[in-house]
């Protein structure tokens, strides 16, 4: 495996063992010397052609512990703001040596435009490209369910997970969807029919438009973000009603089974899709996500990049 | 005066009968079998070809005037040339727009003396396409270029009230509304066709209800005011249906399909290649099934290119950030061989109708459109439809390179074009009439 552009590129097997590498990585991240000179001489560029926080810092970090030089390269104060193309930008990229390009921009598709074109020759890792996929938080996401609900075993089988929200526009929920199905779990994805895509009924998942009527079954539930923009264009009559249909609150929390989990990709709109005492609340894993970010994606260079072409196949040896 | 005279030997008649053709002063002087060439007439072989009426394209992009980096009059009518046209109608979204006597008198000049097809220019329905206030009809009209077809393509005459005006004004001169049917508020930011694909691909829909609620509008309001409206693009299952519906009914209406929409369907989008990004945009397998039975059918009356030609910038870049639109011309009768006769839906009769007959029928171009018989004008297109070709977007004749056929093998080649009785294309060679050689003519 060269690039990680989509969840659908990936095996049942290959998932297990990002999961499995990032795990190993956790307690290394957990010791006194947290660095790994793995990746000591590569250039990794952060390319991040739209705003983000949490996922640049959280590649920068992996990048770093395992002691790869890393280029931060964003939208603002770069020679994209500038109308640079995409192309051009890649061709500087492969001039300059870059090893591997982590790229978020808010065209669907831009990673795999990058990788399967001419322009660059190092591994592309998608780390978000417009409403389509972000495989590397669907891992964390399902590295932390695994870590808190699979008693045990390596996969997600047999657990119900909702994800609830702005399915349409979401990549997080998309990658989600792929990743967890491919898992073992069961996957329900609860929004109002205006925010749940024409054709979706192809996804590995079920779909429901009622929050209290699945809430009480699911193992982990999934708050994804609901930009304020949605309401001019008419997805739902206004933040209130929203809320009062699909915000998760306390009595909601309250109707879940006793050892659920409840998470959120960030940033959160708190108030909207979740009150404060949901988010901060015992079930909340949510900052937790953030920590198992920065694992699986060391466990997603080191197996594209660490030169052990095997190690997706075989399994990681640390 | 342009003369020539050419003995064409060992073709095939699109109904199937054998016969030479002789050409003589820009006519058919005679037809039927074993012709002798007449003194200083150029004999060319055949063998294997089947004559064509010469090919009339009535939906095309050119880009001249402003837009020369993608196409001019002169390169895209040696396309038109190349793929066996002899007429291409001139689409109005071009810088300025021709949406006044002067813009399209000037395409139509610059078309007359690049030489390689009639250029007839479609005159703009509104001031810049804006839909707003109609523009000169009745001036371009009456110009030289004589435009009898008027559309927006591009853009949708979305209001209804503009749209009813310009279908009841071009009662005056018998002519014709081109609608590009595209509802704007259902296709805000639109990528792709909506269903199972866009929604994995995160690529924002189009979908088909947003053409098929224009088109029965319109439908509905041609007959209201008793006039002429004709369909572009036709993309989806529901529109042919509705048109089916409106003929059967007696309705003036008329439509055409790409060929790429015979031949593609939205699953090229996997690639992310915006090579396949077209408006409308390529649809489901069933659209293309309904697509060619409404072709075959005669439901939809001709196949017109959408010939869309862009520079390479437009199209190596993202999918959101590139332009809408393909190259057509050159590859358009081999895609109608293959998914229209090799199928056995069509025969040559068939096409010759969609691609020659019905277009100048509906734009009423009086000099093409002629049945193959003596005293015709010798506008023609040879086809061998046994020979394949890989189309090589490097050897296009356009100036742009932007065609979704890149390596594919296409079944089909146009093996020679006659424009006027001179070979505007001819062994792999484009030339214009005004440098033919002149066999017997003047010296």
């Amino acid at each position: 495996m060269k690039h990680l552009l989509s969840i659908s590129d990936i095996s049942k097997m290959e998932a297990i063992s990002i999961l499995d590498t990032a795990q190993e990585l956790a307690r290394v991240s957990d010791g006194p010397m947290k660095k790994l000179p793995t990746l000591r001489g590569r250039t990794i560029v952060n390319l991040f052609a739209e705003d983000s926080t949490r996922t640049r810092i959280s590649f920068e970090a992996a990048a770093k512990r395992l002691s790869a030089d890393v280029i931060n390269f964003s939208a603002k104060g770069s020679s994209i703001s500038k109308g640079e193309s995409l192309k051009d930008t890649a061709m500087t990229l492969q001039a300059m040596g870059a090893d591997a390009v982590i790229i978020r921009h808010s065209a669907s598709g831009a990673a795999q435009r990058l990788a399967d074109s001419k322009w660059m020759s190092g591994s592309v890792i998608n780390a978000g490209d417009g409403t389509h996929e972000h495989p590397s938080q669907a891992l964390l996401d399902a590295f932390t369910i695994r870590k808190h609900l699979s008693k045990g075993a390596n996969d997600l089988t047999g657990l119900r997970i909702a994800i609830v929200g702005d399915v349409l526009h979401s990549r997080v929920a998309r990658s989600n969807v792929l990743l967890l199905s491919k898992l073992g779990a069961q996957v329900v994805l609860v929004a109002p029919p205006t925010l749940l895509p024409v054709g979706i009924q192809s996804w590995p998942c079920q779909i429901s438009y009622d929050l209290d009527e699945v809430i009480s079954s699911v193992d982990a539930i999934m708050m994804l973000r609901i930009q304020l923009e949605r309401m001019s264009e008419m997805y739902f009559p206004n933040a209130r009603e929203y809320s009062r249909y699909f915000g998760l609150n306390s009595d909601r929390i309250r109707a879940m089974k006793s050892d659920s989990i409840v998470m959120h990709p960030g940033p959160m709109n708190r108030g909207l899709e979740i009150t404060a005492d949901a988010a901060d609340g015992a079930r909340s894993v949510i900052v937790e996500q953030v920590t198992n970010g920065v694992s699986i994606r060391m466990a997603i260079l080191y197996l594209l990049l660490a030169g052990n072409q095997d190690a997706m196949e075989s399994g990681v040896n640390l | 005066m342009i003369r020539g005279n050419y003995l064409l030997t060992g073709l095939t008649l699109p109904d199937g009968s054998k016969s030479d053709i002789a050409i003589s002063d820009g006519k058919i002087s005679e037809m039927g079998t074993n012709l002798l060439a007449t003194e200083g007439a150029a004999k060319i072989d055949l063998a294997g070809s089947i004559a064509l009426p010469g090919l009339v394209d009535l939906h095309t992009h050119l880009r001249e005037p402003g837009k020369e980096d993608a196409e001019t009059i002169l390169s895209g009518t040696m396309a038109a040339a190349k793929g066996g046209f002899v007429a291409v109608s001139a689409m109005a979204n071009t810088s300025p727009v021709a949406d006044t006597a002067g813009v399209v008198e000037q395409v139509y000049a610059l078309g007359q003396s690049a030489g390689f097809a009639d250029v007839f220019p479609i005159g703009a329905v509104t001031e810049g396409l804006k839909g707003e206030n109609l523009s000169e009809i009745g001036a371009m009209a009456d110009s030289r270029a004589r435009v009898r077809v008027f559309s927006d393509d591009g853009s949708c005459v979305f209001d209804p009230l503009v749209m009813r005006r310009a279908l009841e004004y071009v009662k005056k001169f018998d002519g014709v509304i081109a609608q590009h049917a595209q509802d704007p508020r259902l296709t805000q930011g639109s990528q792709m066709n909506e269903g199972e694909i866009s929604s994995r691909l995160g690529l924002k829909g189009w979908p088909a209800v947003a053409e098929e609620a224009i088109i029965a509008r319109d439908i509905l309001l041609a007959d209201h005011v008793q006039s002429r409206l004709h369909i572009c693009h036709l993309t989806t299952a529901g529109g042919v249906e509705i048109i089916r519906w409106a003929k059967a009914r007696g309705i003036n209406v008329t439509a055409e399909v790409t060929p790429h929409h015979l031949l593609l369907t939205d699953e090229r989008a996997l690639s992310y290649d915006p090579i396949f990004k077209v408006n409308p945009p390529l649809r489901t397998q069933k659209d293309v099934e309904a697509l060619r039975e409404g072709l075959a059918d005669g439901t939809i009356d001709i196949v017109a290119t959408d010939h869309a030609p862009h520079p390479a910038e437009a199209k190596e870049c993202e999918w959101q950030e590139a332009a809408f639109g393909m190259l057509g011309l050159e590859s358009a009768l081999s895609i109608v061989n293959q998914t229209m006769v090799s199928t056995g839906l069509m025969n040559w009769e068939a096409v010759a109708d969609r691609m020659s007959y019905a277009p100048s029928k509906i734009a009423r171009y009086s000099e093409h459109g002629q049945v193959l018989k003596v005293g015709a004008n010798a506008h023609l297109t040879l086809i061998n439809p046994n020979l394949t070709f890989k189309v090589d977007r490097d050897l296009v004749a356009s100036r742009s390179r932007n065609t979704p056929f890149h390596g594919m093998e296409l079944q089909g080649l146009v093996t020679a074009t006659f424009y006027r009785g001179l070979p505007t294309y001819l062994n792999g060679k484009l030339s214009s009439v005004h440098d033919a050689p002149v066999p017997g003519g003047v010296k």
